[in-house]
């Protein structure tokens, strides 16, 4: 399964708060989180990752600043803001109510299928 | 060659050819960084050091497509129509020259024409600047980002009722509104162009610092071109001179009007097409100028209370009593203003605050206290002769100033001492916009009406 490109344009900014919200993180290490996540379906390519923090950072829902790896390389740290927590209650509620009303229509039109069927 | 010391030098060019990208180049660490992390990532799973270093290439996407993602993101790093291959067409692209230059034409013998043709000659040229020349650039920007019909009209409208309020108003020859219409109607279309600038998004606050950044650049352009107009016409009242012709009427008549209004979209176009030339020099010259400016600032005020102790020990105060004075000191907070915007346009808003953002309080806190000075004596002038359409107008624009200022120094005092993003600065400079775009307009249409077009 190919998971649409707006589809995953719409949900990289929660999924990213999210992942900042289990704690501070770097760039690799969220995009093994998406992975391991979605069981592998939701990609996009690393680079893209990039401009979303600095968007996340301008926004003020995460905080950024250069730290060490283990191996002593310099790494960007990202960890979520008092900013970012709210963005992320408002972002669930949204969703929420998408995941809902899809849930909803779906599972209703299979209702209505069998009952047609039961009908003829 | 070492496997490691060839994945090192594989990953040096990788570094080196995306740097190139200027969206991308002032990331490009955090990148490599990424990069590093997968090419560890995938040796780790088994890959050998080439196998790693091009599929971690491959992951992290194609170049095009991620520079337009950071210019997105990073609009003031360059214009987005150099990056965005399907935003209007480029600035190198020599159509847009030739746009620029027959609007140039269009602009210049518009107000060789007005003059010749308004009642009022030159002068009557001259009061309707704003709606002869830029309208022009207007068009400029209304074709170069393809608006759309609602865009169009949103802009040419203002334009159409301008033109219409500086010569159907019964104005007295002479008097002051109209010059205030006049010169009041010039920062109103200018804002309008503005419209057109963001292509009709002028909600944005991107579009609007963008546009902040390219009048900014522009009067850069336009002051060059200035110097270089002033040379010309010197030499060719010299040479013609020499030989016994006069070429007064020729330079009064035709050199400078029709270059002053052709040279508006000469800079214009000059700013999207030679882009990095004055991304280079902006930063330089906030930087230069903004110091000997705070410098400016506090010696005035410093001269202000020697010369107020001194001259109330005699009984009376003389500084900010003269209105030549108080039009000064208007032109110096405007300034101020100016220069501070000048350099948050042209600022990475993800640096951390430095010595600059620094001075900027204390040159922020120094025109407060202008401002505040020019404001007391000001009321006070009022309430001793009365008030005219000049004062009000300047009362009017001294408080909106006023509010900025202290909205800006407080954000500014937060920002350095890391409790405001900077994004926050800029909101608050951008919501401007509209503020100053409705006081003047206020001033062009209605201050006539209420004064009685004295």
């Amino acid at each position: 399964m190919r998971i649409g490109k707006d589809l995953v344009a719409a949900v990289a900014t929660p999924l990213v708060l999210g992942i900042l919200a289990e704690g501070e993180s770097y760039g690799y290490a969220i995009l093994q989180r998406v992975s391991e996540l979605s069981d592998g379906e939701l990609e996009w390519s690393d680079g893209m990752l990039y401009p979303l923090l600095h968007r996340l950072e301008r926004l003020g829902y995460v905080e950024a600043s250069w730290g060490m790896s283990p191996t002593g390389r310099r790494r960007r740290h990202y960890r979520l803001s008092a900013g970012g927590h709210a963005a992320i209650a408002d972002q669930r509620r949204q969703w929420e109510v998408v995941s809902d009303a899809l849930k909803r229509v779906w599972d209703d039109r299979g209702s209505a299928r069998v009952a047609l069927a039961w009908a003829a | 060659m070492t496997g490691g010391g060839q994945l090192e030098e594989r990953i040096a060019q990788w570094r080196e050819f995306v740097s190139r990208r200027d969206a991308i180049a002032r990331d490009v660490d955090e990148l490599e960084s990424h990069l590093r992390d997968q090419i560890d990532g995938l040796q780790a799973s088994g890959l050998a050091p080439d196998e790693a270093f091009l599929i971690a290439v491959k992951r992290m996407g194609r170049l095009d497509e991620l520079s337009k993602e950071f210019a997105r993101e990073h609009s003031e790093r360059l214009w987005k129509q150099l990056v965005m291959p399907d935003a209007a067409p480029q600035a190198s692209d020599p159509r847009s020259l030739w746009l620029a230059l027959g609007l140039a034409v269009g602009a210049a013998l518009a107000v060789r024409l007005a003059a010749v043709l308004l009642p009022g000659g030159a002068t009557g040229a001259l009061i309707n600047a704003s709606v002869l020349v830029l309208p022009f650039l207007a068009i400029h920007f209304l074709v170069r980002r393809r608006a759309s019909a609602v865009t169009t009209v949103a802009v040419l409208v203002p334009f159409a009722i301008t033109a219409v309020v500086l010569n159907a108003y019964p104005f007295a020859p002479d008097g002051m509104t109209q010059a205030l219409s006049a010169m009041h109607a010039v920062v109103a279309m200018w804002l309008v162009v503005g419209i057109a600038y963001a292509g009709g998004d002028w909600r944005s606050g991107r579009a609007r610092m963008d546009f902040i950044r390219f009048s900014g650049e522009w009067l850069v352009y336009y002051a060059l071109i200035a110097l270089g107009g002033a040379v010309i016409t010197a030499i060719t009242l010299g040479v013609f001179g020499s030989i016994g012709i006069d070429a007064q009427p020729f330079v009064g008549e035709w050199l400078l009007p029709c270059g002053a209004a052709g040279a508006v979209l000469i800079a214009a176009w000059l700013v999207e097409a030679k882009q990095s030339v004055v991304e280079n020099i902006a930063p330089v010259l906030t930087k230069v100028f903004t110091p000997l400016f705070t410098l400016l600032l506090l010696a005035l005020i410093g001269a202000w209370i020697v010369q107020g102790v001194t001259a109330s020990s005699e009984g009376t105060i003389v500084v900010f009593g003269e209105r030549d004075l108080l039009i000064i000191f208007d032109v110096t907070v405007i300034f101020a203003l100016a220069l501070l915007l000048y350099s948050l346009s042209a600022r990475d808003p993800l640096q951390p605050p430095g010595w600059f953002d620094r001075l900027q309080i204390v040159l922020l806190a120094s025109v407060l206290v202008v401002d505040v000075l020019v404001l007391v004596s000001m009321v006070g002038r009022i309430a001793e002769y009365g008030s005219s359409p000049n004062k009000l107008a300047s009362l009017g624009l001294n408080v909106i100033l006023l509010v900025n200022l202290v909205g800006a120094t407080w954000l500014q005092a937060r920002f350095v001492f890391g409790r405001e993003r900077f994004a926050a600065l800029e909101s608050w400079q951008t919501a401007f916009l509209p503020v100053y775009l409705a006081w003047t307009a206020i001033v062009v249409a209605i201050f006539p009406v209420i004064f009685g077009y004295v």
